[in-house]
Parts: structure tokens; C-alpha cells; sequence
């Protein structure tokens, strides 16, 4: 959002809390105007790195650049980084109107600068009737504006943004979800969001670094890391997958459910493939290639779709086919040689 | 160099916070240091420590004072001082069970009200906690005269003679000890009670038929943080309350507190009070050993 | 949920009575017109109005005020910033536990000993320094020492339950440390800080333990004046004594009450 648009590059990070290492050797590198996001499960080191950026927790080893600067030894004031914080942590005995201004006072900007600024953002996130509030007056939804609010008044080159919607119910979360996505493209700036929640991160991200126990797992796009999972770990993580073990045979790989030819033969001689239930596709004769026969143990409405589980198995189908499966119904599948995701490890 | 660390949200060293620390620690501590600890450990070689003529403290080393308060004087050997202690403990003792008995309904008396006077009750409480003890004390002086009806009663029933106060007396004593700490065991049993969940003594009234059994099963264990805090809060100070017995026991009923009282008032001998402060000091940590696991994780004010 | 059983709300109402009962007859007794015995004789503001023209309580009540509002001031002060110091550093989990035993000391302990080793501490202070003479100076000290305690650990619980969030929000937003402390910390540390000072004064004003060690001659306070009163006998004067000072606890405890809810609440 400043003029000069400064790329985020995290290099080497490493923290430990006593035995635990929150933070494994990250590196990353975050062009400026994305919207990137840290998935993973808690305690996976997520918010201890967002914390690290933010200047509120120092690295034992490792380097924070923002544009061409080094800003690993930066205290919190001097880093045009702002973040809002999964509490929000409003000042309760401010009104929403002085949250908002906190930053600019602090750097003494000038009242009419000031009160141009706060009035502008309070406008954007639809508060500008709530500015004489104080935060316990506030729902939900509304705190967590403000604290949006509090943070971009500053026009930060980076925004972090920790669990914002975990206090949020279900149906206001996919809502702000949508707009936090929009709000980041209209204005442009760096946002960087800390989740444990993968349908969030598939929406909103530009691009998606999966961790676990401190490392980044994976890092891509949303449909990279969707569609070609590494690591059992994240084709499990990110919705569901269909694990099939087994070793490796001329072209493809034997497993528990039959053979199967691959696409792209793998590195090891034992290991998984993976598929998504909803790449399965249901035949009603056995197809050329991949073709399973299995019966229908259990079937699951899912409103949109139905979760078919199999036997053999336990495979998952997702289908959306208007067709009626009952339980018993004997079904052919076809596992498709280029939708089968080759793990490592 | 001195490792960079970010404390709440400020970027220092770990020397520079310990600086600060040490800075804001100081003149608290030093002040609890001087005026606390040091006159405990002051209390401590006193009770070492022989009596001038006139009551001062004459430094020479002597077990002197723990003997005399074991019994063993001029005379040969008595029971006086240990009695006393005996009936500190005594009194103290009976004061928190008769409390605890009375502050159970008194709780489950103001849980049981609507939210709004809720607090009220509570503040009634409240008020006696924090009214002067004195005045508390010397207001059982009316309710006991002579002139009122329950001197007459107990005149009536040939208790006492006619015309006769009922104080100083035990009674008067207990009466006063117990309007004295009940508010000490009715707040913090109130927190535990306020907490207790019904959905548990519900299913212990489908298990047991029996009140006693329930009480003890279900409700009894959910108030025991509360319950606990109240008896130290209660007991402690009971054993060296003085003003009570002082009032209202007159001669006929001297308690620890007295007895210390005593040492620095009219016999003005510093060192055998000082031994006597530190036998109830010794009274005092055993009961706090006692309970203190219980009472873990229970806020004391 | 109204479910008091009859059998326990008869019992609570004998328990109130039992509290209440002594401090109602010294209130009624307090407008009664006799001068001696405990017949009523009438109403009457008599002894109200003769208070105010008695040189020695007169004397009492300024010097238990003097007393309670330099202790409280002196142990805010103190007991905040000990309070910040416990709370708003990393001390090992050793230097904790000493602190905490050290700040509990003047809440468990009876108050008769603490008297008793400050007699002691006095006493021998008194051989260096000729301030130490029984009297005020002593009564205030006195006084502070206990007041610290209560004022620390309520700050602390304040202080703890605001947590790092904010403060940590507030240097995320560019606050240089005196702005913090001035327009979040202190802030938000003042209904604590409020509460604690009114505790203290209570417990100042509701001392007498302390006080009866340490008072000299010309420091008599009112709980001091009331003891050694009603042991010549008490008299309708002592009782409207008793009845003011008694009211200004229940403004006291209201006040505090209202104010640590509120707070409590935010």
C-alpha cells in the first residue's frame, strides 16, 4: 500500500520454545499484494511465525526481509507490519473511533490527517455508525472489523491476520471470508493469514504454505496443494483422500484393491498413491484402464453430493450423479491413471 | 552479546528486563524485607533472648521462654500456659465447625435468589466482614445485659443469677468468636457454591435416597476449594484472636492471643511473648501445611 | 432459580439475625435518650450532636484518618508497582514462588504476631533512630506493611487478566512505552489499582491489632478509643460512635463492591 511495493522474504527460521521447536527452518518468500496464508493444525508453529514477523517474538536464528531490509531485529513499533490478532485485543476502555486512530496518534500524525484516515477506514468496513462504541458494545463480526480496521488505518506493507474468524459462527464466517478475500484485492497490500480451517484457506489464499510441527510442509497455490498433495500429511489435511498403499509393478503399482497403472512412475519401489473421492469416477461396465469392482457398504447424503463408502476398501466416492445407490449395489470405478497422486514418504 | 528477546511486544535484552524488574521489585520487596521479614527473624532470636529488669530484651542465648511455656517454672511444673494454647486451638476449632454449619445454609440460602439480590445478600455479608471488630465485639455487651430478654431468659431458666449479665463468659466468648469469622467462611464457601454444578447432584438424587448421602457424594466435593479457604481464613486468625476473649471472657476464658497481648502490655516481658508469637507461628504454618493442597489454586483475598 | 428449601432460608434469616442483631441494638441504642442502663427512654440525636463537641474522639477520628489515608497512598503506590514487577517479568519459577510466600506472609499470618515482631523491630529500632517511639509514624508503618500485601495481589489479579494481547496490540500499533503505560496500561490498570486502595483503607480503618501495639499516647484512633472506652462501660455515646463509623463501612464496602463488579464485568 505504500508506493514501493516490498516483497516479504523469511529466511531460516528457527525458534524453540524449551524442547519444542515452533519454528523449524522456514523459509518463504511472499511477493508483495498476495494474499498468503499458513495452514496447519495447532500447535504447528503457524501463529509463532506470524508472531515473528509481527516483531512480537524474536527468532533464534534466521532473517526477516521486507523489501531490501532486514527487519529481523526491528522492534514491533518500527515494522510496517500490523496485525490482527485472533482475540482482536481491542483497547476496551477506547472507542471505536480512538482503537482506530491508536497507531496514528502514536506516531503523532497530524489530528486532520488523523481523523481523514480513521473516518475512511471506519467508511470501508461499514462502521461508520459505530465510531462512539466502545468494544463491548460490539458483536462479533463487528470487533473483528474494527481490529481490520485498526490495522490497515496504518497502511501496512504486510498484514497478518491471526485466526480472525475462529470466534466468528459458521455461516458469518463464510461471509467475511468472501470479503476479506475482496478487501485484499481492492486495496493491494500484503495479507498474511494464520488458519487451521482448509476450506478458508482454499478460499481466500493466492497461495497456501501447509506446516507441520514447524516446517512448511508444502507451499502452492491453492489448487497445487489441492491437487498435488506431497505428503499423505496435506492430501489429508486439505479435504479428504483415498490412501492406497502398496509397491511398485511393471507401469503402476499393486495394492490391497488390485493394480493400478500411474501416469508418472515414483522414486521408492513402496509407498502410497492418493486419490480424492470425487476424482473416482463410477462406471457402469468395467473400464479400460484402473477399473475396480466394489460393493456399496454405506451411503451418505451430503446435500449437494453423496459419499459412497466401499468395499473393498475403505474408499470414498463423491459423487453428484442423480442415479440412486443403494447399500449392496455392486459398482465399477475407475481410478484414473492421471488422477492418482504419487506421496512421498 | 546479550540476546535479544521481545517481551510484551517490546524489543529488549534479557539483562535490560532483569534491570527493570529488579527496578519495579525493589522498593516493594525492600520495604516488605525491612518491615516484615526482618522484625520476623527479630521476633524469632528474641524468643532467644533473656528479660531485663524492666521487661527489655537482654541478649544472652537461653531456651528460657519455651520452657516456661512447655510449664516448667519456678514453682516446678504447671499446665497454665499450655492450657491456654489448648483452648486456643479449642476455641478456634469449634469456631470454624459452627461457622462452616451455619455459613452451608446462609450459601445455599443467597445461591438460591434471583440474580439482582443476589448481591444484595451478599453485600450484607459483606458489611459485618469488614466492620471493626472492636465495635462487632462489645455490641454482644447489649444483646447480653442484664436488662434484655436473654439475660432474662437465662435468669428465667436459673442459669445465672437474676440481674446478671452473661458476659464475661465462655458463651459470650464463643458467641463472639463465631459473629466474628463467619463472614470468613460465608464468602469464599459462597464462590464454590455458586459454581456448583446441579446437573452432578441431580444424578446423586437418582442414585442415593438418602440427604446425608448426597450431601456428601455431590455437593460437599464441589465446595471444597471455597470450604477450605474459608477454614484457614477462619482458624488462623481464631487462634490468636484477642480482642474477643479480651471483651467478652474477661479473666474467666485467656486465649494465645491474650497471653502475647499481655508480655507487651501490663507484665512487659518481650521475650516470653515473643516465644509465645512464635509457638502460635508454628500453630499457624502446621494448620496452613495442612490444608494448603486443598486450597491450591484458591485466591486467599 | 428461586429453590431454597423453607427449612434453609429459616436458617439463613437466624444467621443474618445472629450478624446483624448486636450491630442494630448498638445502632438503636445509639438515639435512645437514657444515659445509663438499656431502657428505652425515648429518641434522641443527643449523643450524635455531643460527638462532635468531644475533643478526644474528635482527635481519634483525625488521627485514624491521617493514618489511613498516608498508609493507603504509601502502600498504592508501593503495592502497584511491586504488583507490575511480579507480574511483567520473566523471573524463574523459584524467584516466583519466594515472592508469592513473601507477599502471602501478611495475609495468613495473625495479625497478632506481625504486631508483636513489629513491637520487637521498634524496639530495638529505637536505639539507632528516635523516630521509632510508639506513635503514629510506627501506626502507619505498621499499617503499610499489611496494606502492601492486599494491594499487590489485587493489582496482580488485574494485571493477569489482561493478559499480553493488548498491550502486545498496542506496540504492534507504533506505542512507544510511555505512551503505552499512559493510554493503555495505566488505563486499564486503574479500576485494579482503585480497588486495591480502597481495600487498603478498609483494612487500615478496620485495624486494631496493629494499632493497639504500636499506637503511643498521643495516637489514639477511633477502634483504639472504643476499646478502651467500652471497658469502662459502655455509654450512648460509644454506641452513636459505633453507629457512624459503622456506616462509613457500609459506604466503603458499597463503593468498592459497585466499582470491583464493574470492572470485574469489562
Amino acid at each position: 500500500m505504500s508506493d514501493e511495493k516490498k516483497d516479504l522474504s523469511i529466511r531460516g527460521i528457527n525458534k524453540r520454545f524449551g524442547e519444542v521447536r515452533a519454528v523449524d527452518d522456514v523459509s518463504l518468500e511472499v511477493p508483495a499484494g498476495e494474499f498468503f496464508t499458513l495452514l496447519g493444525p495447532s500447535g504447528c508453529g503457524k501463529t509463532t511465525l506470524l508472531r515473528i514477523i509481527a516483531g512480537l517474538e524474536m527468532p533464534d536464528s534466521g532473517k526477516i526481509l521486507l523489501g531490501s531490509e532486514d527487519i529481523t531485529t526491528f522492534p514491533a513499533t518500527r515494522r510496517q507490519v500490523n496485525t490482527v490478532f485472533q482475540s482482536y485485543a481491542l483497547f476496551p476502555h477506547l472507542t471505536v473511533y480512538e482503537n482506530v486512530a491508536f497507531g496514528l496518534r502514536s506516531r503523532k500524525f497530524p489530528a486532520k490527517e488523523i481523523d481523514q484516515r480513521v473516518s475512511r477506514r471506519l467508511e470501508i468496513l461499514g462502521l461508520e455508525e459505530m465510531g462512539q462504541r466502545r468494544p463491548d458494545q460490539l458483536s462479533g463480526g463487528q470487533k473483528q472489523r474494527v481490529a481490520l480496521a485498526r490495522a490497515l488505518v496504518n497502511e501496512p506493507d504486510v498484514l497478518l491476520l491471526d485466526e480472525p474468524m475462529s470466534a466468528l459462527d459458521a455461516k458469518l464466517r463464510a461471509q467475511v471470508q468472501v470479503e476479506l478475500r475482496r478487501l485484499q484485492q481492492k486495496l493491494g497490500g500484503t495479507f498474511i493469514l494464520v488458519t487451521h480451517d482448509q476450506d478458508e484457506a482454499l478460499i481466500v489464499s493466492d497461495r497456501i504454505a501447509v506446516m507441520r510441527d514447524g516446517r512448511v510442509m508444502q507451499a502452492g497455490t491453492p489448487e497445487e496443494v489441492y491437487d498435488l498433495p506431497e505428503t499423505q500429511f496435506v492430501a489429508e489435511f486439505l479435504g479428504a483422500a483415498n490412501l492406497l498403499s502398496g509397491h511398485i509393478k511393471e507401469g503402476g503399482i499393486e495394492t490391497d484393491i488390485g493394480f493400478l497403472k500411474l501416469e508418472k512412475m515414483p522414486a521408492w519401489s513402496k509407498g502410497t498413491v492418493a486419490i480424492r473421492p470425487e476424482w473416482i469416477r463410477i462406471r457402469d461396465q468395467q473400464p479400460e484402464t484402473n477399473g475396480i469392482q466394489a460393493r456399496i457398504r454405506e451411503v451418505i447424503y451430503r446435500g449437494t453430493d453423496f459419499d459412497l463408502w466401499l468395499d473393498p476398501g475403505p474408499i470414498r466416492v463423491r459423487t453428484n450423479t442423480y442415479k440412486r445407490f443403494k447399500t449392496g449395489d455392486k459398482i465399477w470405478l475407475e481410478l484414473a491413471p492421471e488422477e492418482l497422486v504419487v506421496l512421498n514418504g | 552479546m546479550d540476546k535479544l528477546l521481545v517481551w510484551y511486544g517490546e524489543l529488549t535484552t534479557n539483562r535490560r528486563l532483569l534491570k527493570r524488574g529488579l527496578m519495579f521489585l525493589s522498593p516493594g520487596m525492600l520495604w516488605l524485607l525491612i518491615f516484615l521479614v526482618l522484625p520476623g527473624l527479630m521476633l524469632i532470636a528474641a524468643s532467644f533472648a533473656g528479660r531485663g529488669a524492666y521487661g527489655e530484651l537482654e541478649w544472652h542465648f537461653t531456651f528460657e521462654n519455651y520452657k516456661r511455656l512447655a510449664g516448667f517454672g519456678i514453682f516446678g511444673w504447671t499446665a497454665d500456659y499450655l492450657m491456654i494454647v489448648w483452648r486456643s486451638v479449642w476455641v478456634a476449632f469449634i469456631t470454624t465447625i459452627v461457622s462452616v454449619v451455619l455459613s452451608y445454609p446462609l450459601c445455599f440460602f443467597i445461591a438460591g435468589r434471583s440474580e439482582r439480590t443476589r448481591y444484595l445478600w451478599l453485600t450484607l455479608v459483606i458489611i459485618p466482614f469488614w466492620t471493626n471488630m472492636v465495635i462487632r465485639a462489645y455490641a454482644w455487651f447489649l444483646i447480653l445485659a442484664p436488662e434484655l430478654p436473654v439475660a432474662k431468659l437465662a435468669a428465667f431458666l436459673g442459669i445465672v443469677p437474676p440481674g446478671s449479665a452473661l458476659y464475661p463468659s465462655v458463651f459470650a466468648v464463643y458467641l463472639g468468636m463465631v459473629s466474628m469469622f463467619l463472614p470468613f467462611v460465608t464468602l469464599p464457601l459462597y464462590s464454590s457454591v455458586e459454581r456448583i454444578d446441579w446437573a452432578l447432584v441431580e444424578a446423586a438424587q437418582d442414585l442415593y435416597a438418602s440427604k446425608v448421602r448426597v450431601f456428601m457424594q455431590a455437593i460437599l466435593p464441589q465446595t471444597l476449594p471455597g470450604l477450605s479457604v474459608g477454614v484457614i481464613l477462619t482458624f488462623v486468625p481464631a487462634m490468636g484472636m484477642f480482642v474477643v476473649p479480651d471483651l467478652l471472657g474477661g479473666a474467666k476464658y485467656m486465649l494465645v492471643g491474650n497471653l502475647i497481648q499481655q508480655q507487651f502490655g501490663s507484665s512487659r516481658d518481650w521475650a516470653f511473648g515473643a516465644a509465645i508469637s512464635i509457638g502460635l507461628m508454628i500453630l499457624t504454618m502446621f494448620s496452613l501445611y495442612l490444608y494448603r493442597r486443598k486450597s491450591k489454586g484458591v485466591n486467599l483475598v | 432459580m428461586n429453590r431454597s428449601h423453607p427449612l434453609i432460608t429459616a436458617l439463613a434469616m437466624c444467621t443474618m439475625g445472629f450478624l446483624y442483631l448486636p450491630l442494630l441494638a448498638v445502632a438503636v441504642f445509639s438515639v435512645n435518650a437514657t444515659k445509663y442502663g438499656l431502657v428505652w427512654r425515648g429518641f434522641t440525636l443527643n449523643w450524635y450532636v455531643k460527638l462532635f463537641s468531644n475533643e478526644l474522639i474528635l482527635n481519634a477520628a483525625w488521627n485514624t484518618l491521617v493514618l489511613a489515608v498516608i498508609s493507603t497512598i504509601i502502600a498504592t503506590i508501593l503495592g502497584t508497582i511491586l504488583a507490575i514487577g511480579m507480574d511483567r517479568f520473566p523471573w524463574s519459577g523459584g524467584t516466583n514462588t519466594t515472592l508469592d510466600l513473601i507477599l502471602h506472609l501478611p495475609v495468613v499470618i495473625p495479625d497478632i504476631i506481625l504486631a508483636a515482631s513489629l513491637v520487637i523491630a521498634f524496639g530495638l529500632l529505637r536505639l539507632v533512630f528516635s523516630i521509632f517511639e510508639p506513635g503514629l509514624i510506627n501506626m502507619i508503618i505498621g499499617h503499610i506493611t499489611f496494606q502492601v500485601a492486599f494491594v499487590a495481589l489485587v493489582v496482580r489479579s488485574r494485571l493477569v487478566s489482561l493478559g499480553s494481547d493488548v498491550e502486545e496490540a498496542a506496540r504492534d500499533l507504533f506505542a512507544s512505552t510511555p505512551y503505552l503505560l499512559w493510554r493503555v496500561t495505566l488505563p486499564l490498570l486503574l479500576p485494579g489499582i482503585v480497588a486495591g486502595g480502597m481495600l487498603a483503607f478498609t483494612l487500615s480503618l478496620d485495624d486494631f491489632v496493629i494499632s493497639f501495639f504500636t499506637a503511643g499516647p498521643d495516637s489514639v484512633t477511633l477502634p483504639l478509643y472504643i476499646f478502651a472506652a467500652v471497658r469502662r462501660g459502655v455509654t450512648p455515646q460509644i454506641h452513636a460512635l459505633s453507629t457512624l463509623v459503622l456506616l462509613i463501612t457500609i459506604v466503603m464496602v458499597v463503593g468498592t463492591e459497585r466499582l470491583t463488579r464493574r470492572s470485574a464485568k469489562k
